[in-house]
């Protein structure tokens, strides 16, 4: 069996093995309500994984989703609040994401700066920027039809959830049918290679970090819908989580490996643990050093694992 | 360090400080007093503790992402443990324990386990920050004795206690990086591992080091911040890893050949304080602090780059 299939199947089973003890440890967690909500809370994490997935199929890493959101999602909501257009929301939440994405990109392709150093420098731009424009105030009540995007739902589905296996959808046939999604997993490969063998890798790159800025506008858009109010800190706590995701999902830093519906997976286990925290009411605070130990113990086991299959690749077994 | 280094370093980091103090001195009377400008002095001690030993880890090609959340730990569990026992050493010790047992933790996972360094710290950056969340029950720690106080007001022969000691931890680490075998191991480290295991030398222990000491001086700086803040609070110390970053960045370090720069993170350091002080003199929002710093990051890499790709 592939490497990479393996490490998907157990980590279907660790999903599976989950569900079990959380169905055992509290009665809630089989409720219709309860799987409905995990998935919905799935749906905004992989948003922004989903992205994130390819920024790390390149070796690069993008810090700044979760202030992207923050910033997104204030000037979409306030906007919406003095002009009452759902439309112009959903615009200007899509054209910040992504124009960020673009800023992301040009950094990392053109100035050729690391790009966790350049989307932590982009993290706290955005991040003041957000604070300054909302000056301490939260903004809520959005119009109808615009939250609709965050609590409707399509033949008794909710609309975030039919959203997320669109994108997954979309973005599995973009990453394994496309060229320029096979182009994106041989620069994570070897840039040098797949440079010297006719992939425009600047202009990949800048399209990676665009795509990324994008879900990450849609998650904002998302997750606005769904509060109903918005404030200047938002988005900070997502950006652990959506790395999380991803890393979890078996996406390698070192890039060339990982796959959407492996982030999908890494994105319903981490939303699963944090879910069965709640419902055995563990203290709220303690979710980042949780989801820390998570990211520490998915790299680790990434690593060691892959470093199982090389071994055994090398005595040719 | 021959003169033509010299000069094709500084223009970086001095070029940045000259041009903000020049155009705050302009801007706003109140910038080029000398009382104002030992304030920048003071306000810059706990980031200057924090950056040092942050360019030692930047030097190895590596990065603490954590090194905020600990400080921020190490200054609420000195707050409890000062208000619980009464005793300022005995408070002292238990930050400066918390900031090495941490900075031990993420030696262990970069050197030890092999993760790469900024997830490996954005993994510690969460569980201290949870940590510091529990510890403190959400709340600032309040009530301290008046004698931790000094640590941050107090004076040696009419110098402020805080830049005796930034000059005396400058002092230390100066000559730890350029006198010792660790210090050419650390620049190896970023420059040429490889020779390292060649020459039969167990750089993993190195390694390890540089991220514990990154940790204890985290620790070290909390006695600071926390007599400065009169508290221990549970996310007052969040971000000053970026301001540490930024400062390494802005002083001309490398992050990709661990050519390192102890005196241009002073530079990065001070450029930062001068920066932040005379945006408050000029009013405006503190929010805005750290975009500018943000943008301040962007403009040092490119010019890292502008002189990477010179001849």
């Amino acid at each position: 069996m592939s490497r990479a299939l393996a490490q998907l199947l157990a980590r279907v089973l660790a999903v599976l093995a989950l569900c079990a003890v959380l169905a055992l440890l509290s009665d809630v967690f089989l409720t219709r309500g309860n799987i409905v909500n995990v998935l919905r809370q799935t749906s905004l994490l992989f948003f922004l994984a989903s992205g994130l997935t390819l920024v790390v199929l390149t070796a690069g890493l993008d810090l700044s989703v979760g202030a992207n959101i923050s910033l997104a999602a204030c000037v979409a909501g306030t906007a919406m609040k003095a002009t009452g257009e759902p439309l112009l929301g959903a615009a200007l939440g899509l054209g910040i994401g992504a124009a960020v994405g673009l800023c992301n990109g040009l950094m990392v392709a053109l100035l050729r700066i690391p790009s966790f150093i350049a989307t932590y420098g982009m993290l706290w731009v955005l991040q003041g920027a957000a604070y300054a424009y909302m000056a301490g105030q939260p903004v809520y009540g959005f119009p109808r039809a615009f939250r609709l995007i965050g609590v409707g739902t399509v033949g008794g589905i909710p609309v975030p959830i039919l959203l997320m296996a669109a994108v997954l959808a979309l973005g599995s046939v973009f990453t394994a049918r496309t060229i320029w999604g096979q182009q994106i997993y041989a620069i994570g490969a070897n840039a040098t290679a797949a440079r010297l063998s006719g992939v425009p890798v600047k202009r990949r790159l800048i399209l990676v970090y665009l795509l990324s800025g994008a879900t990450t506008g849609l998650a904002a858009l998302i997750f606005l819908a769904r509060l109903n109010s918005a404030e200047a800190d938002i988005g900070g706590e997502l950006t652990l989580p959506a790395i999380a995701a991803v890393l979890i999902g078996g996406a390698s830093l070192f890039g060339g490996v990982g796959s959407l519906f492996g982030t999908f997976i890494g994105a319903l286990l981490l939303t699963l643990v944090l879910n069965g925290m709640n419902l055995l009411e563990v203290d709220a605070r303690w979710q980042p050093f949780v989801t820390g130990a998570i990211i520490l113990a998915a790299v680790w086991i990434d690593m060691r694992t892959g470093r199982m299959f090389a071994a055994r690749a090398e005595k040719g077994g | 360090m021959s003169a033509a280094s010299l000069a094709a370093r500084t223009p970086g980091a001095a070029f940045m400080l000259g041009v903000l103090a020049v155009g705050f001195a302009a801007a706003t009377p109140g910038f080029a007093s000398l009382p104002n400008l030992v304030n920048v002095l003071l306000q810059s001690s706990v980031l200057l503790l924090i950056a040092l030993p942050m360019t030692l880890v930047i030097m190895t090609e590596g990065l603490d992402l954590s090194v905020g959340a600990v400080l921020t730990l190490a200054s609420v569990v000195l707050a409890l443990v000062a208000t619980a026992s009464g005793s300022v050493t005995l408070a002292i010790l238990a930050g400066l324990a918390v900031g090495f047992s941490c900075g031990a933790v993420n030696g262990w996972l970069v050197a030890g386990l092999d993760l790469p360094p900024f997830v490996a710290t954005l993994g510690t950056l969460g569980m201290v920050q949870g940590v510091a969340l529990a510890a403190s029950g959400g709340q600032s720690v309040v009530g301290l004795p008046p004698t931790l106080l000094v640590w941050y007001g107090g004076h040696v022969a009419m110098l402020p206690l805080p830049i005796v000691i930034v000059a005396l931890a400058y002092t230390a680490m100066h000559v730890l990086l350029y006198r010792t075998s660790f210090g050419s191991h650390v620049f190896a480290l970023g420059g040429n591992r490889e020779a390292l295991a060649f020459a039969g030398i167990r750089y993993r222990g190195t390694l390890a080091a540089v991220y514990a000491l990154n940790g204890l001086m985290a620790g070290f700086a909390a006695i600071l911040f926390t007599a400065r803040l009169d508290a221990g609070h549970p996310t007052a110390g969040i971000g000053t890893e970026f301001d540490a970053i930024a400062a390494v960045a802005v002083g001309g370090t490398s992050f990709e050949r661990g050519n390192g720069w102890l005196p241009g993170t002073v530079l990065g350091v001070l450029t930062i304080g001068v920066l932040r002080n005379g945006l408050n003199l000029l009013a405006v929002p503190s929010s805005l602090h750290v975009a500018c710093i943000g943008v301040l990051v962007i403009l040092a890499f490119v010019i890292e780059g502008a002189k990477g790709t010179a001849p």
